[in-house]
């Protein structure tokens, strides 16, 4: 499927088509065995590892001409990394590109899942740096591969705990691990807990590529992903205490913005995407002014 | 807008050009020329194609170029073009034995068939700066004489002859050569794939490390038995000849160390060895991971681990550098909804915290807190 034009030299979606076929079927062992780590013979791609390589090669992996991407980074489409990582596949893949969460048929993200609800046509694609969830608690690989295998997951659960004997809570804030359909422990990648209950039941395919550390996993739609917890201290998410500034929406991710040095801050939805909807819809915040000057 | 990252994308643009801009620097000193950067700046060149893992000066020296000078950059472009290239096979062995020797060295023997041949080599220079440089000051011609058909036998052979150094490996000659460009990397690894990752491993890593066992962190009591740079030809079989095909000519460091070795339950006393093989002219690299290479050896020859040196997933995972500048450097990409759960907790934490110094008087703190 070579693209015409003046990309002569690289195949559709960069990757060659051999490369294609063994991640898809890296992928295909992945939704088989949903949470576990697939190894893959990751490429060096044109960005640097720890920039969404994994991501970049599962989205190269799994597009087609009729696809519509979006690309976000921190929960925003503008934010730089995302810019370069939409231009590459427009460049390359040349397909069409959008911001809207609704639109798109494949998104690749950094960090955040979108906060409106995907559909059964939609694959969202994580990016991730450190795949293994037991990493820090035991940096052999040769470990944590032994661990998963006989379902070993007591160290996890010791970790957690020790967060609420020394705190009163579990102080693990991003990347908290799930189980997956009952049997694997996974990092759901550096997301916000946030939104680790997006991930449940989601109705859209979810694949994550780590490229660096070479793994590719996956969640079929409609799989259940439970945030590791206990009985009595369940599992919850970051709530904030006022609405978004912007638009007024509540029960959503915020980002703080410093405004000045003397303390002024606002916060702000951090899916871009869904905050202009809103606003587009008439949804009006408390900072929300007139044009962007107003805010400063 | 209110965000600063609004305009992502005429920001990117705008500092790749001010990037060429800086690149080309001064317009009235000439551009340098491809050229100029292989005959001149070869070492340099020859780094790029060993850690790239693709032998070729002229894209080398364009990456090199390309990335302002700055080698981890260079390699990364250049492996980064590598990927995309098909495979059409996996060539024969090269035999070192047979190379055309430029430089070749013993530290083991006096003297030895074949003789010792200093070479192009820095060594015993006194490194004074030479004022010499800063223009074009005529360069005599080098002495040279016809290479004759002296055959230069590797030490390593000289010493097999005796018994006295273990096989060159264990490994059986059906082996298939691994590829860790295609397959992926699991541990533990066996040694063909392990000398992969070290020949493409970062140079100063590896340094290190080769240093870290001559001080003690797993000594090997190594000699350099031979380190030859030279050209040797790379052949591939092809099935419908029913005979190999000489490619071309390769340019390659190769060290030998041998090492001392009292025997362990599982081996003889015998020397053993470690091996290094780089592109281009680079002793260093080759010696380091010779080093390296002998030290990751330990479980196989029933030796303690007790050193980083001597772990293979520590050494390996850790070895090449575009991987590990990429994930250093990815800290500056933005982490602020992280950093955003993280402010939460801490807030919520401190908060706890003064409430419990503050006894009682709870809600005052809880106030204090919460601004």
């Amino acid at each position: 499927m070579k693209h015409q034009q003046d990309l002569a030299t690289y195949n559709f979606a960069y990757l060659d088509e051999q490369t294609k076929r063994m991640i898809r079927r890296a992928i295909l062992k992945a939704i088989a065995i949903p949470g576990y780590q697939v190894p893959f013979a990751s490429r060096e791609m044109p960005m640097p590892y720890g920039w969404g390589t994994g991501g970049v090669q599962v989205t190269a992996s799994v597009l087609g001409p009729d696809d519509t991407l979006k690309v976000i980074d921190q929960g925003a489409d503008d934010t730089t990394n995302a810019v370069s990582i939409r231009a590459f596949f427009q460049k390359v893949a040349n397909v069409a590109v959008t911001t809207q969460t609704g639109k798109a048929t494949i998104i690749q993200t950094r960090h955040r899942i979108p906060e409106e609800p995907l559909s059964e046509n939609q694959v969202l694609v994580y990016q991730v740096p450190i795949p293994e969830p037991l990493r820090f608690l035991e940096p052999r690989e040769t470990e944590t591969r032994k661990m998963h295998a006989l379902e070993e997951y007591g160290l996890m659960h010791v970790k957690l705990y020790e967060d609420i004997a020394r705190n009163g809570h579990i102080a693990t804030t991003y990347a908290y691990p799930v189980k997956v359909m009952g049997r694997y422990v996974m990092d759901p990648s550096p997301t916000p807990k946030f939104d680790n209950p997006k991930m449940h039941q989601c109705a859209a395919l979810q694949l994550f590529g780590a490229g660096r550390e070479k793994r590719i996993y996956a969640i079929p739609p409609y799989t259940q992903v439970v945030s590791l917890d206990f009985e009595d201290h369940p599992f919850e998410v970051q709530a904030f205490d006022e609405p978004c500034a912007l638009c007024a929406a509540s029960g959503v991710y915020l980002d703080e913005v410093v405004l000045d040095d003397r303390g002024g801050r606002m916060f702000v939805c951090s899916d871009t995407d869904f905050c202009e909807k809103r606003r587009e819809s008439g949804h009006v915040g408390a900072m929300s002014g007139q044009s962007g000057e107003t805010v400063q | 807008m209110y965000v600063a990252v609004k305009g992502g994308e005429a920001a990117i643009d705008n500092a790749h050009r001010l990037l060429a801009d800086r690149r080309r620097g001064d317009r009235s000193v000439p551009a340098m020329q491809i050229e100029q950067i292989i005959e001149q700046l070869g070492l340099a060149v020859d780094r790029v194609m060993s850690e790239g893992s693709l032998y070729d000066r002229e894209l080398a020296a364009l990456a090199f170029k390309q990335a302002r000078g700055d080698m981890i950059e260079a390699i990364f472009i250049l492996r980064a073009y590598r990927t995309t290239l098909p495979r059409f096979g996996y060539s024969e062995p090269v035999d070192s034995g047979t190379m055309q020797i430029e430089r070749r060295i013993s530290a083991t023997y006096k003297d030895l068939p074949g003789g010792q041949l200093l070479g192009p080599t820095f060594d015993y220079t006194h490194r004074l700066l030479d004022p010499g440089l800063m223009g074009d000051e005529a360069v005599g011609t080098p002495p040279r004489r016809e290479a004759g058909d002296r055959q230069a036998p590797r030490v390593s052979d000289i010493l097999a002859h005796e018994g006295l150094i273990e096989n060159d490996s264990d490994l059986p000659d059906d082996h298939p050569a691994g590829d860790l460009t295609r397959e992926p990397l699991e541990f533990p690894m066996a040694r063909d794939v392990r000398l992969q990752a070290l020949s493409r491993g970062d140079e100063g890593f590896l340094l290190a490390l080769g240093y870290s066992t001559q001080r003690g962190f797993a000594r090997s009591h190594p000699f350099a038995g031979e380190i030859r740079i030279g050209e040797v030809e790379v052949e591939i079989d092809v099935p419908e000849l029913g005979f190999s095909v000489c490619l071309g000519r390769i340019q390659v460091t190769e060290c030998q160390m041998v090492n001392q070795f009292q025997g362990s339950s599982k081996s003889p006393p015998q020397f053993t060895r470690g091996y290094g093989l780089v592109f281009g002219q680079s002793e260093r690299k080759a010696m380091a991971m010779s080093l390296v290479d002998r030290s990751l050896r330990a479980s196989e020859l029933g030796e303690d681990i007790t050193a980083p040196a001597q772990d293979e997933e520590f050494v390996i995972s850790h070895a090449d550098n575009v991987q590990a500048t990429g994930f250093v450097e990815h800290l500056k990409l933005p982490h602020y909804v992280d950093f955003q759960a993280e402010l939460d907790l801490v807030r919520r934490m401190r908060a706890e915290f003064l409430a419990s110094q503050a006894g009682d008087d709870v809600a005052d703190n809880g106030v204090e807190a919460a601004q």
